[in-house]
């Protein structure tokens, strides 16, 4: 019986760690034509019917391109940083709130935090190791920034976890029943998008890669596989940041096909985002940071907590 | 005793830093002072010690008496002095193959973090050597080079060539030709602040505007198509007229294209002018007095966007901008939001050019009668045998022009462009000089962007429009 459940466990998540892949290949393909449609073009629009087998194609053009690497790199740290990448983004998969056959975590929110956190290690050994002068910019700046982010990122999620009383992404589930937290709490919603897109470097606040300034930044010598890898796992937690958002804000109903509608809509504000909005510059994003939304959250975080004394009070 | 000088040279030091503090929150202290740095004004560049306020502190702060030779040091603090360590500034070799370089700009910047102390502009990559080719090559086979000068704005490189030529010959063209030049100049200009303010914006980081504008950009390069042939090395705007009459039904199409473009550039401006974002990257960043903007030479919109109104098109007129009507805009505080607002403004402000030109267009000649000077048509040159000499003759030899020398400068997209050319009486240029307007408005590149951060430099850059066909020539 136990080697079966975890057979089953194990059965399990590669299933989900293949679907996220999956996913993940066709939101690639997703935003490109969102964009080309936001810029009045086409989009990818060649490959099979309507260009749908693209994402795939990408993915054997990059890992059949020869690896190349920098002459004076720390090789190993270079070589497996996006592997390294890879992984914890898929890692922090695990944690999805799923009622049956997988792991039921009752510390999932720590677990994502946890997983979050290393993942920026990654990305600054990726643009360290480079040993190259753009590649520690990109680096450097994502680290700054992701570090800053973290911080009310942890107090907005701190809230909730007040506000719920646990760690159990289910919890979401029971709580938001009646009405979405996106309702009940809608500038926390909205704080809680940015701090996502600046999570996950995403295009207002894309400062690491910051195409025309850091040309590629942090990967900005990885070719085929590597640059492949690190392009998989940042989807992967653009994926994952729009599920925590439908998990968080959306009604949590992970049993129903419509919890799978409305992720494909926050990924696609990922996009949108994406079309719409210039760069930040590094500075004003530290002051946004520090000087916005970190004094939010700690607001809305006394307000929960003063809230659920009260509601405890009161029943 | 060194140790003393230090201890009164930090404490001297110190008081003068809080003195700089207290200099700089008294005279606009009260509500905007709280909010630092989202609302100071004072050029988004940040104040370093420089040397000349380090020169203060150089030679001996005190001189130690008999008295205060007995003073004693007073004790420093009880932490390891830092083992001094050279330190040097991160040297960035920027382009010339980086996505905002627009072309081959090659910077070489000494970055300290994320400010640029100081930036070098490496520049010559696209050089091809144009005037010196000019100088072997007749009056007509030369105009070609002008439109691969500044390859975005083409036919006013050729308006500013073929003027030239013209006030050496002394020749002046028919109406038609002039108000055809005026016509195609400000498609031209509407061309080159397309590719300005959406590479500005590409360099900022909104995708979209670029794209959008691209669009249009590509409708106007069918009219550059249809009217000469080519997209855009058009050698259209020849010495003495153009080269062909309008084909039939453009200017209908150029009205349909100019109704509706006025519309397409509201749509960018939503998505720019009042976006935030947009507005705190380029507001207050790579400001240009109007002093310096003259000291520095510049032209165009870098001159117009400091409150400088100079427009050539106003203040000597050529071709037919003395026939219309519009406005020059100028900004007020020379910063990169300014200049943005004022391309887009001469965008429309040439709408309402390429309107009245439509409007006022007269029938007649498009190219003076002097068959000296230009070529007979294909059709006369089946009937005449003069034609066909003169024809021979133009292509073979060229026409001669007689000597002197002129400046000719027309107020192309960029800024001024100039033509310095002079004439011994052959049929080929002894010399021709040209002044390109980004030249100077690249070199002072160091001086706008300094103490920048790197991520306004590019924003400055893109500002600049500077184009590498005419700055490298």
């Amino acid at each position: 019986m136990f080697y079966l459940e975890n057979l089953l466990f194990i059965i399990g998540s590669l299933l989900l760690v293949i679907c996220v892949l999956v996913s993940v290949a066709f939101l690639t393909m997703f935003e490109r034509k969102v964009l080309g449609y936001i810029q009045i073009r086409k989009g990818p629009n060649k490959v099979g019917i309507m260009g749908i087998p693209q994402p795939f194609c990408d993915a054997i053009k990059l890992f059949t391109k020869e690896q190349t690497y920098p002459l004076l790199s720390n090789y190993i740290s270079y070589y497996f940083s996006p592997i390294f990448s890879l992984f914890l983004s898929l890692l922090v998969w695990m944690c999805m709130p799923l009622f049956i056959k997988l792991f039921s975590f009752n510390l999932g929110l720590l677990f994502f935090l946890c997983c979050t956190s290393l993942g920026v290690y990654t990305v600054m050994i990726a643009g360290w190791s480079s040993n190259s002068n753009y590649a520690l910019l990109g680096g450097l700046r994502a680290v700054a920034q992701t570090i800053s982010y973290e911080v009310s990122l942890a107090l907005v999620l701190l809230s909730f976890i007040f506000l719920i009383g646990g760690y159990n992404m289910l919890m979401f589930y029971k709580y938001q029943l009646f009405i979405w937290f996106l309702f009940l709490m809608f500038p926390m919603a909205l704080v809680w998008f940015s701090i996502s897109l600046a999570e996950t470097n995403r295009t207002p606040f894309d400062f690491a890669e910051g195409e025309s300034e850091l040309v590629s930044g942090f990967n900005i010598e990885y070719s085929s596989g590597g640059f492949a890898l690190i392009f998989l796992a940042e989807y992967a937690s653009i994926l994952f940041m729009s599920m925590l958002f439908c998990v968080m804000f959306l009604g949590c109903d992970v049993f129903s096909f419509s919890f799978y509608l409305k992720l494909t809509f926050v990924s696609f504000m990922f996009i949108w985002v994406r079309g719409t909005l210039p760069r930040f510059r590094y500075d004003k994003l530290m002051y946004l940071a520090w000087k916005s939304f970190l004094p939010f959250s700690l607001n809305f975080l006394l307000f929960f907590v003063g809230f659920k004394i009260f509601l405890l009070y009161l029943l | 005793m060194a140790l003393y000088y230090v201890n009164a040279f930090s404490k001297r030091f110190a008081s003068v830093g809080l003195q700089l503090a207290k200099a700089a929150t008294t005279p606009s202290a009260g509500a905007g002072q709280v909010a630092l740095n989202r609302q100071q004004k004072r050029g988004a560049a940040k104040w370093y010690p420089d040397p000349e306020f380090l020169k203060q502190f150089e030679g001996p702060v005190m001189y130690p008496d008999d008295i205060t030779s007995q003073w004693k040091l007073p004790p420093w603090n009880h932490q390891v002095t830092p083992v001094e360590k050279s330190i040097r500034n991160l040297t960035l070799n920027f382009g010339p193959q980086h996505p905002a370089a627009h072309g081959v700009l090659r910077l070489v910047m000494q970055l300290d973090g994320e400010t640029v102390v100081h930036c070098d502009p490496h520049i010559g990559l696209l050089h091809r050597g144009t005037e010196k080719l000019i100088e072997y090559k007749t009056y007509t086979q030369a105009l070609p080079y002008f439109d691969r000068l500044d390859y975005v704005s083409m036919m006013c490189n050729e308006q500013c060539y073929s003027l030239a030529v013209e006030k050496l010959l002394n020749i002046d063209v028919p109406l038609r030709a002039k108000y055809i030049r005026t016509l195609f100049a400000e498609i031209t200009r509407i061309l080159n602040h397309i590719m300005a303010v959406g590479t500005h914006a590409l360099d900022v980081g909104a995708l979209t505007p670029f794209f959008w504008l691209f669009e249009e950009r590509e409708k106007m390069m069918e009219f550059y198509e249809r009217v000469s042939g080519a997209r855009m090395h058009a050698a259209y705007i020849r010495p003495g007229g153009v080269s062909l009459d309008m084909p039939l039904g453009l200017m209908d199409d150029i009205y349909e294209f100019a109704s509706k473009f006025a519309e397409r550039l509201d749509e960018v401006e939503d998505v720019l002018t009042t976006n935030r974002i947009w507005v705190q990257r380029t507001q207050d960043i790579g400001v240009v007095t109007a002093e310096e903007a003259l000291n520095y030479g510049f032209s165009g919109v870098m001159l117009r966007g400091s409150g400088i109104k100079w427009d050539l098109r106003k203040q000597q007129p050529y071709d037919a901008y003395d026939l219309v009507e519009f406005d020059v805009p100028i900004g007020t505080k020379g910063d990169c939001y300014d200049r943005y607002l004022c391309r887009v403004e001469e965008m429309r402000q040439s709408l309402r050019i390429i309107d009245q030109c439509l409007n006022q267009m007269p029938a007649g000649e498009i190219k003076t009668d002097d068959n000296k000077v230009t070529p007979p048509s294909r059709a006369e040159m089946k009937q005449s045998m003069e034609a066909l000499i003169h024809h021979f003759k133009l292509f073979t030899q060229g026409y001669q022009v007689p000597p002197g020398a002129t400046y000719t400068a027309i107020e192309a997209p960029k800024g001024e462009f100039g033509v310095y050319l002079v004439s011994d009486g052959s049929s080929r240029p002894y010399r021709c000089k040209i002044k390109a307007p980004g030249f100077a408005h690249l070199a002072a590149l160091n001086h706008v962007g300094r103490q920048h951060m790197l991520a306004d430099i590019v924003a400055i850059i893109g500002t600049l429009d500077v184009v590498f066909g005419e700055i490298d020539r």
